[in-house]
C-alpha cells in the first residue's frame, strides 16, 4: 500500500533520488505504469538507473549496468543536488516530528545514546536541496514524537525557526506517507496535519499512532486502494521473494 | 599485500579504505587486524562491515564517518556496542555524506576547508564543532564549512592497474579519486595487473594517476564480500549473515579467528569459502569501446 501510495506521487518524467526499500519500490512501479520516463538517481552515482533485479544496498552493480550515466559522489551532491537538479527526495527514519523534521542519527542523548542508528547519510542535504521531499514511515508514537531527539534532516520548523529563515532551498517534507494514512504539511504553520485515509481506518486510528494533537482537516480525503494491477507488479515483478513488501 | 601494510600503515595513522559499496578492500582490512595496528583513525563515509571487524579487534581509536549501518540489512553491532557505552569506547567524528565529500576534496585540492549549503537546521553542528561556517566574500551569504581531510594513508580497490599504478575503475566510482588525492599515502590493489598499454588504449578510464601511488598490491576478490564490477557480485548473503554474527561479541570473535587471524593471506581465505568463486562470478556485459584516434 506504501508503496503504491507514493508512486502515485511521482509524475512522468520527474528526476527522482532514490533511497533503498519501499523508495525503490515505489519508483520503480511508476516506471512500470504511469511514468516511465521518471529518471533515477542513486546517491551512489547511477544516474538514469534502470536496475534489472531489486537493489538490495544503494551501490548495487544492477544500478550500473544500462544507466544513462555513473559519476563520482562529489557530482551526485554538488552538480545534481545542490545545483537544484532534483525534482524528489525520499526520506525515511527512526523518528518524525510534527514539523517534518527526521532523527536517523540516536535515540536518546547524544553523548550517551539509547540506541545509536547510522547516522545522515545523505539524507541532510537530500532534505535540504531536493525541490519537495516525500517521507516513508509506519505510524507509531514512538515513531512520530512531537520533537525528534536528534535533528538529521530538516524539515518545516528546525528547534523554533521556520524553514523559510534557515535558507534552505527546497520545499521540504511535503507529504509524510504512513501505513494508515497521508500526513501533509500545512502550508501556512508547516505542521503536519492528517489529509488522507486508507480504507478502513479512521482518523482516531491515525491519532494513536502520533505524539502530538494531531489537526485534521475538515475534508479528509480517502486514499484509493491498490489496483490489481500494482499489486500485481509489486508482488510478482519488482519484489517476488518479499524483501521489502510486508503482507 | 603483507609488505604493502608493514611499510605504509602504521600505528596512530589516519586511514582510509575507501569504496562506496563497490571496491571495499576487505583483503587490506583483514591484513591490518593480522598486524595488530592499534589507535587507527578510520575514515570512510560507510563504515561498513570492513571498519565494524576492525573495530572490534581492537585497530581503531576513532571512527570519522557520514553513515554507520549494514546496508540494506540494519546495524553494525560492534560500532553500536562501542557507541552505546557497551564496549570498548571509540571516538566519533560525524558528518553527512556530502561532508565527508567536501573534506576529501579540500583535501585533495590542499584547501584548508570547502564551503557547501548543508547542515541549516540540524543538529549536526551542535555535537562536531568542526562543522563551521564562512561568510561568502561576493555575496554576503553564510555558507556552511568543513575541514579538509588528509589521511596517512588510503587504500583503493580497483578492477586494474598497471606496475606504476596507473589504476582504471569502472562502475561506481565513490569519492577514491578524491580520497587518493587527498591523501599522503596510497595503495591501490588490483584485482589484474595490466601491461601500461591497456591503460594507454583507454585513458578516460584512468582513476589513480601512477605518480601518486606508493604501492601496487595484486589481490584478486579482495574486496568481497564487496563487489568489483564486471569481476564479481556483491555477497548479499553475507551481509545478512553479519547481523547474527556482530550481535554476538563471542561469534564476532571467533569469525576473526576463523577468517583473519587463523589465515595468513587472501588466497587463504578464498580456499576457504568452497563455492564462493563460481557463486558470485560476474557475467559478461561489454561494452564495445571508442574511437581515440585524431
Amino acid at each position: 500500500m506504501m508503496a503504491a501510495v507514493a508512486a502515485r506521487e511521482l509524475a512522468d518524467g520527474e528526476v527522482v533520488f532514490v533511497g533503498i526499500g519501499l523508495p525503490n519500490l515505489a519508483c520503480n512501479l511508476a516506471r512500470a505504469t504511469h511514468a516511465p520516463n521518471l529518471v533515477l538517481i542513486y546517491e551512489s552515482g547511477a544516474v538514469g538507473a534502470v536496475p534489472e533485479r531489486l537493489p538490495v544496498s544503494i551501490g548495487d552493480p544492477a544500478l550500473v549496468t544500462g544507466s544513462l550515466m555513473v559519476c563520482g559522489m562529489a557530482d551526485v551532491f554538488q552538480c545534481f543536488l545542490q545545483n537544484g537538479r532534483i525534482e524528489v527526495g525520499f526520506l525515511g527514519g527512526a523518528q518524525v516530528d510534527r514539523w517534518g523534521n527526521i532523527n536517523t542519527t540516536v535515540i536518546g542523548d547524544y553523548a550517551r545514546p539509547k540506541v545509536r542508528l547510522p547516522g545522515s547519510g545523505g539524507a541532510s542535504e537530500i532534505a535540504a536541496h531536493a525541490r519537495r521531499t516525500l517521507v516513508m514511515a509506519k505510524l507509531d508514537p514512538r515513531a512520530f514524537p512531537a520533537d525528534v531527539d536528534f535533528l538529521t534532516s530538516p524539515g518545516h520548523r528546525c528547534r523554533g525557526v521556520a524553514r523559510r529563515d534557515l535558507d534552505l532551498p527546497g520545499a521540504g517534507p511535503v507529504k509524510v506517507i504512513t501505513d494508515k494514512a497521508i500526513l501533509e504539511a500545512d502550508p501556512r504553520s508547516g505542521e503536519l496535519v492528517l489529509a488522507a485515509l486508507y480504507p478502513g481506518v479512521s482518523a482516531d486510528d491515525v491519532r494513536a499512532g502520533v505524539g502530538w494533537p494531531l489537526v485534521v482537516r475538515s475534508t479528509l480525503l480517502e486514499v484509493s486502494p491498490p489496483t490489481a494491477r500494482e499489486l500485481l507488479l509489486l508482488r510478482e515483478v519488482l519484489d517476488p521473494k518479499r524483501l521489502f513488501l510486508r503482507g | 599485500m603483507k609488505a604493502a601494510i608493514a611499510e605504509h600503515v602504521h600505528d596512530g595513522d589516519t586511514v582510509v579504505i575507501e569504496g562506496f559499496t563497490h571496491l571495499i578492500c576487505f583483503a587490506a582490512g583483514h591484513e591490518i587486524i593480522r598486524q595488530r595496528r592499534r589507535d587507527l583513525t578510520l575514515a570512510r563515509l560507510t563504515p561498513d562491515l570492513i571498519y565494524d571487524q576492525m573495530i572490534a579487534a581492537g585497530c581503531a581509536k576513532k571512527l570519522v564517518f557520514s553513515w554507520a549501518g549494514n546496508p540494506g540489512v540494519g546495524s553494525l553491532h560492534a560500532f553500536r556496542r562501542a557507541v552505546e557505552g557497551k564496549g570498548p569506547a571509540l571516538e566519533i567524528e560525524e558528518y553527512s555524506h556530502f561532508g565527508m565529500v567536501a573534506r576529501f576534496q579540500a583535501g585533495a585540492a590542499r584547501l584548508p576547508f570547502w564551503p557547501m549549503r548543508d547542515y541549516a537546521g540540524t543538529d549536526l553542528p551542535r555535537v562536531n564543532p568542526d562543522i563551521r561556517s564562512v561568510t561568502c566574500p561576493y555575496t554576503g551569504a553564510s555558507l556552511a564549512t568543513v575541514p579538509a581531510l588528509n589521511p596517512d594513508v588510503t587504500i583503493v580497490h580497483a578492477q586494474r592497474a598497471d606496475a606504476a599504478g596507473n589504476t582504471q575503475i569502472w562502475g561506481l566510482v565513490g569519492v577514491q579519486k578524491e580520497a587518493a588525492f587527498a591523501s599522503r599515502r596510497v595503495i591501490v590493489v588490483v584485482e589484474e595487473l595490466v601491461d601500461t598499454a591497456v591503460i594507454r588504449a583507454d585513458p578516460n578510464r584512468t582513476v589513480i594517476p601512477g605518480i601518486i601511488v606508493a604501492a601496487v598490491v595484486v589481490e584478486p576478490w579482495g574486496a568481497h564480500p564487496s563487489y568489483a564490477q564486471g569481476f564479481y557480485d556483491r555477497d548479499n548473503d553475507f551481509y545478512v549473515a553479519w547481523e547474527a554474527i556482530s550481535r554476538d561479541p563471542a561469534k564476532l570473535a571467533a569469525y576473526l579467528d576463523e577468517y583473519v587471524y587463523g589465515l595468513p593471506d587472501r588466497a587463504a581465505y578464498l580456499a576457504r569459502h568452497a563455492g564462493l568463486t563460481q557463486r558470485l562470478q560476474a557475467r559478461a556485459q561489454v561494452c564495445a569501446g571508442v574511437n581515440y584516434g585524431f
